[in-house]
């Protein structure tokens, strides 16, 4: 239990002047900003600007070249395996393409965290599995193996092994791309449920407006030529009072689409 | 009144009243700490009724769910009522989605029977002779076509290849072929000092590397450096959809990627092997010096009385035929490679082991195809 986040201690995230990079090349600094807990968070910025390299350092994929991750109020940038372990325990993450491994099938894709954290026994965790299954909408397919279903169907069984140790904080990379809009719309159903419901923090990476004004409750804005963040705030608030041209032209594309509805 | 308390987070209590077995939950339940058992709260009880109560819980998730699912099945099994009133609604909405989950789950029966297996095998086999012979008859027919367009063909990829396979290779046919030396004379050198044929070492040496080992060797040592590169960048292209890329301009995958490839190692090979024959006969030199005080001048007139060019011409070309055979069977797994990681994999073992097979078959026809022409 000692490695269990402990209660109340801070914001779910906060980021202290991150610095983002690999191959000794600069792709994001000073990067500051606190996510609280149950808070549904985008990511945003046009292509290239960095949102997925942040994503990578947030989950601890990259190493950051300077600054501090912290978890609940404990770092996890320059934490020990052990706390690190415990930290990654509380994360679920879903990849651009769902990133199911191809020799399992979607159960025991679902079933692989639970066997690695919990004390579970095979039945229950074959009970779950199949629950978490059957809430993406994946009943049935229990038994396929990933190259055998379409690629709305793996991004959705990567999120349901994503929420299979049901977790504090998840990560989502691009979860619209390459799904249609009835699927993607469905998907943020399921996001917004999953934070109603257990007080899950969201964080998304994404620049699909219609999820962003959907689901967002704040937004980051990243920008290439800036490195680093531009825009922070309330999407809807964002588009009506900000003044810079690059959050605006972004975020007015909106108003286009609800204009021709 | 029972009472388990199995640790400080998730806590559950029960107390009996007259058939109603009254079940309160509190703490915090989290999926990856240990919950209470239901079973072992209930034990050998037998109460008409079940009543959840859990407004002391501070935090829930799935192990929640699970404990109310046992509970369920529990008293589904022994008839008691399950009264989940004080539920709230969306832990109720939650326990439903389970329970039905565990209904509608019906495994997914992939066994087949014996007949079945042995039908689909053999079927499978069939198809993929005729994959390698359509693969082969397409190689030829895209070499044909290049031959009148030689504009068309990919110099440039087919210089980096023969790079690669070539000059990368050099290191390790050098270690290698000086160890085959090596050996093949220590092995050689027991036998003839009995008879006292120690000169005859040399020409052990020089036959069985210029018309067997060289090639053989450079085939091997290539088929698992070389074959298997071809199968697993074919392979992982296959899976980027890139070779579907290339298909829907009309390019062949065979003409863009495999000919370069081919003819990159059926032009290195032999030059490989021919250096494989000089040094597996320097590594020879050594032995014969060092085991049996045979200065490298009479080794080497002694030789050239049994090896002649035509010995040397024998082994270049079975090893363009190698070459030829590794490239095949590196490009062919490669674009037969499933997409996924697991296929990219397979396709690359496949590869090594397909070549290093074909290899063998195709030197023992070669000896037979020799030994006829009394070469």
């Amino acid at each position: 239990m000692n490695d269990a986040p402990p209660k109340d201690a801070g914001p779910a995230i906060e980021v202290k002047n991150l610095e983002c990079g690999y191959d000794g090349k600069v792709v994001l600094k000073n990067i500051s900003f606190t996510i609280p807990r149950g808070e549904i968070f985008f990511i945003i910025g046009g292509s290239g600007c960095g949102k997925s390299t942040l994503l990578r350092h947030l989950v601890g994929l990259n190493a950051p070249t300077a600054g501090t991750v912290k978890f609940f109020g404990r770092s996890f940038t320059e934490s020990d395996i052990t706390t690190r372990r415990a930290l990654l325990k509380t994360f679920g993450m879903l990849f651009q393409s769902g990133a199911l491994w191809s020799s399992l099938s979607l159960r025991q894709n679902v079933a692989l965290p639970l066997e690695e954290y919990t004390a579970l026994s095979a039945r229950e965790i074959q009970e779950i599995a199949t629950f978490k299954l059957a809430q993406v909408g994946l009943g049935g397919f229990e038994d396929y193996y990933p190259a055998e279903i379409s690629g709305g169907m793996k991004k959705r069984a990567g999120l349901a092994r994503a929420l299979a140790l049901d977790p504090e904080i998840v990560f989502f990379d691009e979860p619209s791309a390459g799904l249609d809009p009835v699927t993607s719309r469905k998907l943020d159903e399921l996001i917004r449920q999953i934070r109603d419901t257990f007080g899950t923090t969201i964080v998304v990476v994404s620049h699909e407006l219609a999820s962003i004004f959907d689901l967002a409750d704040r937004v980051l804005m990243l920008d290439r030529t800036e490195q680093g963040v531009i825009a922070e705030g309330n999407p809807r608030e964002l588009a009506k009072t900000s003044r810079d041209p690059r959050v605006t032209e972004f975020l007015r594309r909106a108003d286009l689409l609800s204009e021709s509805k | 009144m029972s009472d388990v308390a199995e640790n400080l987070n998730a806590r559950v209590s029960a107390t009996t009243d007259a058939g109603l077995l009254e079940v309160t939950l509190s703490g915090v339940w989290r999926i990856t700490e240990t919950r209470p058992s239901w079973n072992d709260l209930v034990g050998s009880q037998r109460p008409a009724r079940v009543r959840v109560r859990m407004e002391e819980v501070k935090k829930w998730d799935s192990s929640l769910l699970l404990f109310l699912f046992d509970l369920q099945q529990w008293s589904r099994a022994n008839g008691a009522g399950c009264d989940f009133e004080a539920v709230p609604a969306k832990v109720r909405a939650l326990a439903e989605q389970l329970a039905a989950s565990h209904e509608t789950s019906v495994p997914f029966d992939r066994s087949e029977s014996f007949l079945t297996g042995v039908g689909l095998a053999t079927q499978d086999a069939r198809r993929k002779w005729a994959e390698i012979l359509s693969f082969v008859g397409e190689c030829v027919l895209s070499a044909a076509r290049i031959t009148r367009l030689p504009g068309k063909f990919r110099w440039r990829d087919c210089l980096d290849e023969a790079q690669q396979c070539g000059a990368m290779a050099l290191p390790i046919v050098s270690l290698v072929s000086v160890l085959v030396g090596v050996t093949l004379a220590y092995t050689g050198a027991i036998a003839l000092r009995q008879y006292g044929g120690d000169i005859y070492i040399a020409d052990l040496i020089g036959l069985s590397m210029v018309r067997e080992m060289g090639a053989l060797m450079t085939a091997v040592v290539l088929a698992g450096r070389t074959g298997a590169a071809f199968a697993a960048t074919l392979g992982n292209m296959k899976a980027n959809e890139e070779i579907d890329a290339l298909e829907t301009l009309g390019i062949p995958a065979v003409q863009f990627l495999v000919l370069p490839r081919l003819l990159a190692l059926g032009l290195m090979m032999p030059l490989l092997a021919l250096y494989a024959n000089a040094l597996g006969i320097v590594g020879g030199i050594m032995v014969a010096y060092g085991l049996l005080a045979i200065p490298p001048t009479a080794f080497w007139a002694e030789m050239l009385t049994t090896v002649d060019l035509s010995d040397v011409a024998t082994g270049v070309i079975k090893a363009g035929a190698f070459g030829l055979i590794v490239g095949l069977a590196g490009c062919l797994r490669g674009l037969q490679a499933e997409r996924s990681a697991a296929g990219v994999g397979r396709a690359a073992t496949s590869a090594v082991v397909t070549a290093i097979l074909l290899i063998i078959v195709a030197d023992a026809i070669f000896a037979v195809i020799f030994n006829v022409l009394g070469l």
